[in-house]
């Protein structure tokens, strides 16, 4: 065959892009042939040559060859597997080069090599090595094929008792859970998903998925299809097995109700107050402070209006009016009976009022021991300054002006009803004042501030003092003049305080509504803490609201803090409720004062 | 090390304090106790495993330096081992083992329908599928299967093995799509494990039934005569397992079975209490024979769309006799011309040649029956009628939960018609087949007139209701008495809402703790009540629907 083109035996595909295909021996390009047959032209060709079908065309050339009948001949042939050439004869009898019979003579007549008769020594060598492998442990004999079948009886002399110690504390795999009705191929109608359940499904993550499948109905068995997840939930489940460190818990399992604690039934704590008996209608803000006489005839309360009312409990009657001129911030009645007096804690002063009601013996005595003051010789020093009252305010039943250099938070009595002790809003030593009001006398107890105060109390039978700031409460022994007691209320900030009447339990109430419950003669730590459901201000309100119900206290019995009633009654108004709470000193009856400026009774 | 735990059953645990462990730092990580490890480190099968490595390492060396005759040495002393003692050591006694068995059955079971390429080793799916099918005629030589469940992942069976329920699941006989994310190797490692303890228990099992194992079937004997039928389906050696997965030949017994079973149990005269639990436990028993033999004397012949294996097992299971077309698969033993045949199961909407004296019934019919443990009746299953819904037979609802009405239906029928539907039906011939169904269908239709009525009469009786009221308006005298009715329930009212004001109150007064678990409990009920709600409240609107559909459609 003439070699024309002179590129060799490279893949053609190289010269794709170029015009020519290849050089002749003279160095010339060959130039493709010319194609200008589009597929319409080259179908027309496909139906019309006879001969297309044995036209083929030359890679090296790029021109079309017509195939002759001994080359089609031949490429049959091959595809066949036959031989390419016709006249080859695959099955000639074959002709033995040595032939098998015997012959007399030798092919060669070459005498026989020595080493054919003597030992080999590489032979020798190999033998001698193996030998020593063998000596030497290295090479093993064959082992015997393990005979035992592979299952027999593995527990046939079992004995419960050789337990492991391991498997003892051994937690055995939870068994998987068992599935229910949703899982079925054809379940109830309720347990398929609708369409919003579907697409809260796929956005949920697989880890929170309730169900880690959608559930679906198929019209019979044959349409169900397999499960793709299978190996998943298997290989899963591998996982958990060798995986997940497996802990018993104890399951809680109680009745609720059993949870409840067994309290005395309310109706046999019996007499307490159970419903709104009467509104005292008169004030035009909100109702800040409460206070009742130790009678239980008469009630003051003091407002943001710059009024104090006077009632009459039973019949709901203003009894009289006194303006005051500022924000009335706490209020005491003078718990001594002999004595009608009242103290009025207005802006930076305290106000002493008679208030003229009730027997004129009485208040006539009340005026005189006030007016049978006799100024001592040698002024003293004092932090305060004791004001008669002008006559025109006189006339109005204020007798005497206690003038604070700060307002003035809190006022409250001794239970003697001579002493009584004021808070300043301030963050000296001088927070806390104690003024005797037969003498026109006031005295600072404190040297140090500890904090600020948020409310005092004098204890109602030992000479204690009772100091209550933001997070405690401290006792001090006002004769011993010292610090006994220091009771941490474990809440953020206490708002008010009281005492029952016995002296031994104390409670404070706090802003972040909780209540705290001391016993004084047990630890330094709430007896009790109650979270309130209310908020704020109303914490204080249970604080004095639950005080008096403490059950007698039983020496045996601990004592027992028994919520027995909610109250209702106050509308809220400017987001706040009840402002103060009083119980009245003879009945089982109590006072609350609201935000909607009135004062309601409930008995 | 994750393979030694594997099969040791070694798992994590979580210490008490994570800081202090993990030396300060809080990121999850696996913790073992020292112990374990250490029991780990005393296992004769690490130094197998250590020379399997070697093993593989030479192994592979010989193959680089294509030196033949050492790779057939080595593969000649392949090391071996053996998992016996390890099963032995974590299933101290046969219960034991038979409590764990779940995991292993579902495993095996999963395997031996993997195909035989790729993936994992040929022996082991052949293993495992010999396994699954020793363990399966087993049960139906024992009869323990209880409880069936067709679910969309896969077919739950529940047995009693010897006093003790064992789960397993099959997956659906389809080509697996196998997921890349799942690490084969630890799930042939726990397969590994699972074979060894399943041929142990199948072992002990078949031991405790007086069978052969490895099992052989009666029909052998028969089988040996003309070997020409089995090689129609198989090769010679798989025939075995062929027949094996037939499930349809009774296994043969070492001792041949005498009629020993049903040695009654000694009656002693108790008295009291004592007398009436044994009645119980008598009933129950009872209950649990009946159950038994709950297919008793039918003969169910398969159509080729059904999934054979467990409809075949399932009817086996309870005593029934089972055939299929011959084509399908070997060891069928009756034709379908047969006139013996009593149900016929077909999954196709329409039978095109009904032969007489048989019921045409779709599959769910033997897994509802089987779960309610009585013969359901037929009229619900005929091919192409919509099926009622397959409930799951592994809830049992508690009190307040929701159930859901077709349940309520199978357990009215349960006490009610317990006795004599049963055997009833299948004792019941032709005639009065046909018969019973055109009294099903009066039946059908009674209810849904009944229905009608009951509505009408709650129309009724609203009316009369009002009526009475506008009669009450007008007559001034009886106002009195309704005013008096109303006082009578504040009364309840009130003390009721006194109880709860005490109840609150109380709460109140909790200590913190007990408060935060009563809490919590009572959310955990609310919940679930709310869930039974909206089922319930689904439900009614999908009765609803299809009521207004069936209406639109009259």
């Amino acid at each position: 065959q003439d070699i024309r083109n002179t590129v060799g035996n490279i893949p053609m595909e190289w010269y794709e892009d170029f015009p020519h295909i290849g050089y002749n021996l003279e160095g010339k390009k060959i130039y493709k042939p010319i194609r200008n047959k589009d597929e319409l032209d080259m179908f027309l060709e496909k139906m019309e040559n006879p001969d297309y079908w044995r036209t083929v065309q030359d890679k090296m050339t790029g021109a079309d060859v017509k195939l002759t009948d001994e080359q089609v001949e031949l490429v049959h042939r091959l595809q066949r597997g036959q031989f390419g050439d016709i006249h080859f004869n695959p099955y000639e009898p074959s002709v033995d080069f040595f032939t098998h019979e015997v012959m007399i003579h030798p092919v060669t007549n070459r005498p026989a090599d020595k080493r054919s008769f003597i030992p080999s020594l590489i032979e020798k060598e190999k033998v001698s090595k193996l030998v020593h492998a063998i000596k030497m442990g290295w090479i093993k004999p064959r082992k015997p094929k393990d005979e035992t079948p592979t299952y027999y009886d593995l527990w046939a002399q079992e004995d419960p008792n050789s337990i492991l110690g391991r498997h003892k504390m051994h937690v055995p795999a939870p068994k998987m859970k068992l599935p229910g009705h949703e899982e079925s191929y054809n379940p109830p109608p309720e347990y398929l998903l609708s369409e919003e359940e579907k697409l809260a499904w796929e956005q949920q993550e697989p880890e929170e998925r309730k169900l880690n499948f959608v559930p679906q109905q198929h019209r019979c068995l044959r349409a169900v299809p397999a499960y793709p997840r299978f190996i998943h939930e298997r290989f899963e489940r591998c996982l958990d097995l060798y995986l997940c460190p497996r802990q018993r818990k104890m399951r809680v399992n109680v009745d609720p109700e059993d949870l409840i604690p067994k309290l005395p039934k309310p109706r046999d704590l019996q007499p307490f107050p159970t419903t709104q008996a009467l509104i005292y209608r008169g004030h035009s803000s909100l109702v800040r402070c409460l206070s009742v006489s130790p009678s239980g005839q008469w009630l003051v309360s003091g407002s943001d209006d710059g009024t104090v009312r006077f009632w009459e409990v039973c019949t709901a009657r203003c009894m009289k009016t006194l303006p005051v001129g500022g924000v009335v911030k706490s209020i005491a009645w003078n718990p001594n009976p002999t004595i009608c007096l009242v103290a009025i804690a207005v802006e930076q002063s305290v106000l002493l009022v008679n208030p003229c009601l009730g027997d004129k013996l009485l208040y006539g005595a009340t005026d005189q021991v006030l007016e049978s003051y006799v100024a001592p010789e040698e002024e003293r020093i004092q932090p305060v300054q004791w004001v008669r009252a002008p006559p025109e305010e006189q006339s109005r039943g204020i007798r005497l002006v206690v003038q604070h250099s700060k307002p003035v938070k809190q006022v409250t009595w001794h239970g003697r009803g001579d002493y009584f002790a004021s808070v300043v809003s301030d963050h000296s030593n001088t927070q806390v004042l104690i003024h005797q009001s037969s003498k026109r006398w006031s005295q600072n107890p404190f040297r140090k501030s500890r904090g600020l105060v948020q409310c005092v109390l004098f204890h109602p039978i030992r000479p204690f003092f009772l100091v209550a700031t933001q997070r405690h409460v401290r006792i001090y022994n006002l004769l011993k003049q010292e610090l006994t007691k220091k009771l941490m209320a474990n809440c953020k900030w206490v708002s008010s305080m009281a005492i029952h009447p016995g002296g031994d339990n104390i409670i404070c109430g706090s802003y972040d509504s909780k209540l705290a419950w001391f016993d004084l003669d047990l630890s330094t730590r709430p007896y009790q803490m109650l979270r309130g459901t209310h908020h704020g201000l109303a914490a204080e309100t249970q604080s004095s609201a639950l005080l008096p119900l403490l059950p007698p206290s039983d020496l045996l019995q601990n004592p027992l803090l028994v919520p027995v009633k909610v109250l209702k009654g106050h509308a809220l108004t400017l987001d706040l409720g009840v402002l103060d709470i009083v119980f009245h000193p003879t009945q089982p009856w109590v006072f609350s004062s609201g935000a909607d400026g009135t004062v309601r009774l409930y008995t | 090390l994750r393979r030694l735990c594997i099969l040791k059953g070694i798992y994590p645990h979580e210490p008490k304090h994570k800081k202090k462990v993990n030396k300060g730092s809080t990121a999850p990580r696996t913790f073992y106790l020292l112990k374990d490890i250490k029991f780990l480190l005393h296992e004769p099968i690490v130094n197998k495993f250590r020379e399997y490595k070697v093993f593989v390492r030479k192994l592979r060396k010989a193959y680089g330096k294509s030196e033949w005759s050492t790779v057939d040495r080595l593969k000649d002393n392949k090391p071996t081992y053996k998992l016996d003692h390890i099963v032995k050591e974590r299933y101290p006694t046969f219960i034991d083992a038979l409590r764990d068995l779940d995991d292993a059955l579902s495993m095996c079971f999963l395997f031996s329908t993997f195909p035989r390429t790729g993936k994992c080793h040929v022996q082991t799916i052949q293993l495992c599928r010999r396994l699954a099918l020793e363990f399966l005629n087993y049960i139906i030589a024992s009869r323990s299967l209880r409880k069936v469940f067709l679910s969309i992942k896969g077919i739950y069976y529940q047995a009693e093995v010897l006093g003790q329920t064992v789960t397993w699941i099959t997956p659906y006989t389809f080509a697996h799509d196998h997921p890349t994310d799942v690490d084969y190797r630890v799930m042939a490692t726990f397969t590994e494990f699972y074979t060894t303890l399943l041929g142990f228990v199948n072992f002990r099992l078949y031991q405790s039934l007086n069978l052969l194992y490895p099992p052989k079937l009666e029909v052998q004997a028969d089988a040996e005569l003309k070997p020409a039928e089995g090689k129609e389906y198989a090769m010679d050696s798989e025939s075995y397992l062929e027949k094996l997965s037939a499930l349809s030949a009774s296994l043969a017994r070492v001792v041949p079975p005498t009629h020993e079973d049903e040695v009654e149990i000694d009656e002693f005269p108790v008295e009291g209490e004592v007398a009436e639990q044994m009645d119980e436990r008598k009933k129950e028993q009872e209950a649990l024979e009946k159950h038994k033999k709950l297919f008793e004397g039918l003969r169910f012949f398969l159509n080729r769309e059904v999934p054979r294996e467990p409809l075949a097992f399932v009817i086996r299971c309870f005593g029934g006799q089972v055939s299929w077309d011959k084509s399908l698969c070997i060891g069928a033993t009756y034709d379908v011309t047969d006139p013996s045949i009593t149900h016929q199961i077909v999954d196709r909407p329409r039978v095109q040649q009904q032969v007489v004296g048989r019921y045409y019934l779709q599959p769910q019919w033997v897994f509802d029956s089987v779960n309610a443990k009585l013969c359901l009746p037929v009229a619900d299953y005929f091919p192409g009628v919509l099926l009622p819904p397959h409930l799951s037979p592994f809830v049992t609802e508690q009190e307040g939960d929701y159930i859901p009405p077709e349940k309520l239906k199978l357990l009215a029928m349960q006490r009610g018609e317990n006795p004599g539907t049963t055997l009833g039906t299948v004792v019941s011939g032709l005639g009065e087949e046909s018969e019973e169904e055109e009294e099903e269908e009066e039946e059908e239709e009674d209810d849904n007139d009944k229905e009608e009525e009951e509505e009408d009469e709650s129309e009724k009786e609203e009316e009369m209701k009002l009526k009475k009221m506008e009669e009450q308006k007008t007559q001034s005298n009886k106002v009195q008495v309704w005013a008096g009715k109303l006082r009578l329930e504040d009364k309840e009212r009130l003390e009721q809402e006194q109880q709860s004001e005490e109840k609150r109150l109380a709460i109140m007064m909790m200590k913190k703790r007990e408060k935060y678990l009563y809490k919590k409990i009572m959310f955990g009920k609310k919940r679930k009540v709310r869930e039974a709600n909206k089922l319930a409240a689904k439900r009614k609107a999908h009765d609803s629907a299809v009521k207004e559909e069936k209406k639109k459609s009259k």
